[in-house]
């Protein structure tokens, strides 16, 4: 019997995909575990591979095919020597779509047995995981509250409930509210209106389509400045003490191969720091206050095309060797395009460092839902007053650009004041 | 010097008190103002004693066919004014009701007649005395009357409205009743139980016309067959008393006019708002071209300060639409958020006749209308075992569904205790549930409400026991 590959959904957000490329031709063989193809994401390329035997009889949609509705069909794939009649037409059939024929790229280092696609983190208060999606705590349209009659509806007229702002009890998505009836405001898509007003120019240019990651970061940066009131705050801090902190470690590590970096050890700077004041560890959600009780340091990687920020999940709590192993893995992979989902989406605040590029002190913007993000300058020589003497010191500066609306500047400014004794006493983050 | 409030509330009907009861609960001081008795129609003159004469003339029913059940009842008869006396024992135990929870949420009650005088402020008078008072925001809740025929004016002698056939002195030898809404059939019902030849008239093609087609017609049969004259398309052009009774000239609905005779006639042609000298022409109250209060969905008019609310107000003209309006538009004027405007299409409809009928939502004529395709489902109460247990197997359950979404668009019943029964349909719509989660829901057996269940399935071409 002909199997029916759909479009996987292949993180909690995702509606659609791109379909970057076929790695497989009709009338290819297949088997469990061979990639056939190559999906583009919000933010990753992710590896589509059969989880059945057979001949690619049928390839439904090209490769290059933008905005495929998860749950499409891609593909038709036949047991050896079947005939295969006209497959059926493409239809969006998102529920019904078999979840286990695809497996998320990358492979697990050993052989485990194939996963689904990854199971959303249920949204705790503790941790929100929609960081590139539009509303907190409604990443999946499983987990929306939707009354039966709005998930119908919202299904046949293919719109993501996740989007729509409900207004039945607690939020609820109700019929009227995907009507766009009298008496609630049209499913509310607010950020995704944002798109910048198309021009023509003269001045000689080529125009390039815009990724869909470069899609989202204009929505979610736009949507950020926004709607967020940032108040930022500056420290200078001295470097030397973390510098010889970090050359003492190193050698101690050598044995083991762990090289730590100095943002390796800032993120664990932060992640203390966010514990020690947690009135900076928060989000904002609607008429609520997330107060975590973990610090998940998302920390911006560029890539080429763009930027992602894999996370440091409870670095507070981690070791600096743990979190340095880690950074290098999650970066690797961020690099390749290789991230999955829940590796790059939530995070309580995020680190993002420019020093390597001279860059002395910058405003970053938050990435929503966090509730702040600490912007790191390059560590320089600078002549510095220490006690009461000049005297030449190794300094930074960093930038703590908060969401005033949930957090207060004294409360800012106590944790950037933590992240500075941190920084300059390092001992104190490693007990 | 005028008692100051934050809210007064002008009429204690089933709107009113719970407004100031759900005001009381947010804190608000308030005051209610009543000419007459505590719980207005409803509870005095409408929904509740009416209930109480129906059930008398239910068991009286049931005695007269005891034999049905293997029962003997040797010459069943009842004493009118004991049946009566009974209804007026348990209004009164309602109004008692009333003023206890006005005490108990502390809520002032003014007795006289309230006068709005300026922008709030209101005064009350009684026996001649008139007290001033002054409140943030004044909810006029006067209700309705009954609608009087142009051309005869109800005596109380032979022409009733409501008021008066509630508390007959004799049963009716040959009754008339004008107008075949809940009220004109309710009181058929009961007047026919009790021994009265009652013929009942509806100007409109069928009778109770806001029901579904299917149950005007299956009520028509079922009525007659007690032995009622029905005639739809029918009018009465002139009512005339004598010695004996009421001639009505009746302009049947193949044109002819002919005149006859009834012992009395009970008018239950609709209800016009109470609107009059309460002071809004003063302040500019906008009102409908019906006369009727003009609000927005939160019981707003279009004077700050002015809310109106209850059968004052566009209908539908039902104690529990006042009810629900009533705390929609405390919680907005208490500025609580998520406050939903009032919707009409939820609330459900129900005649306590026998068979009684029950609906919420749309008619499949209705739901075509407004354009949906549509899944109708029928279940007779002859194929559930518990209707044929009670031996009543008289009624249905109809159930209409947009075969787009399944979205229960209407359901439609007639039979015993369907007025109990609807609310399972009413709570399926709050809910929006589809025909997906009613076929999965257990229903108890053995019930009247399995027809509930195979009335979904039957629209499915699914049901179970038919």
């Amino acid at each position: 019997m002909p199997i029916d590959i759909t479009m996987p959904a292949l993180s909690p957000t995702m509606e659609t995909g791109t379909l970057a490329k076929w790695l497989v031709k009709e009338g290819d063989k297949v088997s469990p575990g061979d990639v056939i193809a190559e999906i583009e994401t919000d933010k990753a390329t992710m590896e589509v591979e059969s989880i059945d035997e057979g001949v690619v009889a049928k390839i439904v949609v090209a490769a290059g095919t933008e905005d495929v509705p998860v749950g499409q069909l891609i593909a038709v794939l036949a047991e050896e020597g079947e005939e295969v009649a006209a497959p059926k037409a493409a239809k969006a059939a998102p529920k019904e779509a078999p979840k286990p024929e695809v497996k998320e790229a990358p492979k697990p280092a050993k052989a485990e047995k194939p996963e689904p696609a990854p199971k959303p983190e249920p949204a705790k208060a503790e941790a929100p995981a929609p960081a590139p999606a539009a509303a907190p705590a409604a990443d999946t349209d499983d987990r929306v509250k939707a009354s039966p009659l709005a998930r119908r509806i919202a299904e046949a007229k293919g719109i993501a409930l996740g989007d729509v702002q409900g207004s039945g009890p607690g939020g609820r998505v109700v019929k009227a509210d995907l009507d766009g009836g009298k008496t609630a405001p049209p499913a509310a898509t607010a950020p995704k209106a944002a798109a910048p007003a198309m021009f023509e120019t003269e001045i000689p240019h080529e125009a390039v389509k815009l990724s869909n990651m470069r899609k989202v970061i204009a929505r979610r940066l736009t949507e950020a400045k926004q709607t967020i009131p940032h108040i930022y705050l500056t420290v200078d801090i001295q470097l030397d003490a973390l510098l010889k902190l970090r050359g003492e470690l190193n050698a101690a590590l050598e044995p083991r191969g762990v090289k730590l970096s100095v943002n390796d050890l800032l993120i664990k700077a932060l992640a203390a720091a966010l514990i020690e004041v947690p009135e900076c560890n928060v989000s904002i959600s609607g008429e609520q206050l997330f107060k975590y009780s973990r610090a998940d340091i998302s920390v911006a990687v560029s890539i080429p095309g763009g930027l992602i920020t894999p996370i440091i999940t409870g670095a507070d709590s981690k070791s600096l060797s743990a979190i340095a192993t880690e950074m290098k893995e999650l970066a690797g992979r961020a690099k390749e395009g290789k991230l999955q989902p829940h590796e790059y989406q939530g995070g309580t605040a995020s680190l993002s460092n420019m020093g390597m590029y001279g860059i002395t002190q910058f405003d970053a913007v938050i990435n929503p839902p966090q509730g702040m993000i600490m912007a790191i300058g390059a560590g320089e020589k600078r002549p510095f007053i220490v006690n009461d003497a000049l005297a030449i010191a190794t300094v930074m500066s960093a930038t703590g650009s908060f969401d005033h609306r949930a957090i207060d500047g004294a409360d800012g400014a106590r944790l950037m004041q933590a992240f500075k004794r941190l920084v300059e006493n390092p001992l104190g983050m490693i007990a | 010097m005028a008692d100051t409030y934050d809210l007064i509330v002008l009429g204690s009907g089933p709107g009113g008190y719970v407004a100031a009861i759900r005001a009381a609960q947010l804190g608000m001081k308030t005051a209610i103002v009543e000419r007459e008795r505590l719980g207005g129609i409803c509870l005095n003159w409408g929904c509740i004693p009416t209930k109480a004469l129906l059930r008398s003339s239910e068991i009286f029913h049931y005695l007269t066919h005891a034999s049905a059940y293997g029962l003997s009842a040797e010459k069943p008869s009842f004493d009118i004014k004991a049946v009566v006396a009974r209804s007026r024992k348990v209004a009164d135990q309602l109004n008692g009701g009333v003023k206890g929870l006005m005490k108990k949420h502390k809520i002032d009650v003014h007795e006289g007649v309230g006068t709005l005088t300026g922008k709030g402020k209101l005064s009350v008078s009684k026996d001649g005395k008139t007290t001033e008072l002054s409140a943030k925001n004044i909810i006029v809740a006067t209700g309705a009357r009954a609608r009087e025929l142009p051309f005869a004016k109800a005596d109380g002698k032979r022409i009733w409205t409501y008021r008066h056939a509630l508390v007959p002195e004799a049963v009716p030898e040959k009754l008339l009743v004008i107008g075949s809404g809940a009220i004109g059939i309710e009181f058929a019902s009961f007047y026919s139980d009790l021994g009265a030849k009652v013929t009942v008239v509806e100007m409109l093609e069928r009778i109770l016309p806001v029901e579904d087609a299917e149950v005007s017609a299956f009520m028509e049969k079922a009525l007659t067959k007690q032995g009622m004259a029905i005639h739809t398309k029918t009018g009465v052009q002139k009512l005339e008393t004598t010695a004996k009774g009421v001639k009505a000239e009746i302009k049947f609905g193949d044109g002819k006019v002919e005149t006859q005779e009834f012992s009395h006639v009970i008018v239950a042609v609709g209800i016009v708002p109470n609107v009059e000298d309460i002071g809004l022409e003063k302040l500019g109250v906008k009102q409908l071209a019906n006369t009727h209060i003009e609000t927005d969905g939160y019981g707003r008019t279009n004077v700050e300060g002015i809310w109106a609310l209850g059968d004052v107000t566009a209908g539908p003209w039902l104690a529990h639409k006042a009810m629900h309006e009533a705390v929609i538009c405390i919680e907005k004027m208490a500025g609580a958020k998520d406050v939903h405007a009032m919707s009409t299409a939820n609330i459900p409809g129900c005649t306590y006749s026998r068979p009684q009928v029950a609906s919420v939502g749309l008619t499949e004529a209705k739901a075509k209308e407004a354009g949906y395709k549509v899944k109708v489902g029928k279940f007779p109460a002859l194929g559930n075992g518990k209707a044929i247990a009670l031996g009543e197997t008289e009624g249905f359950v109809k159930t209409v569904f947009d075969e787009a979404t399944g979205e229960l668009l209407g359901a439609h019943m007639v039979g015993a205790e369907v007025t109990e029964l609807i609310q399972g349909y009413v709570v399926a719509r709050e809910l929006e549930t589809t025909e997906a989660e009613l076929m999965a829901t257990t229903f108890a057996h053995p019930t009247l409400s399995e027809m509930m269940h195979e009335s979904v399935l039957a629209a499915y071409d699914r049901p179970l026991h038919i």
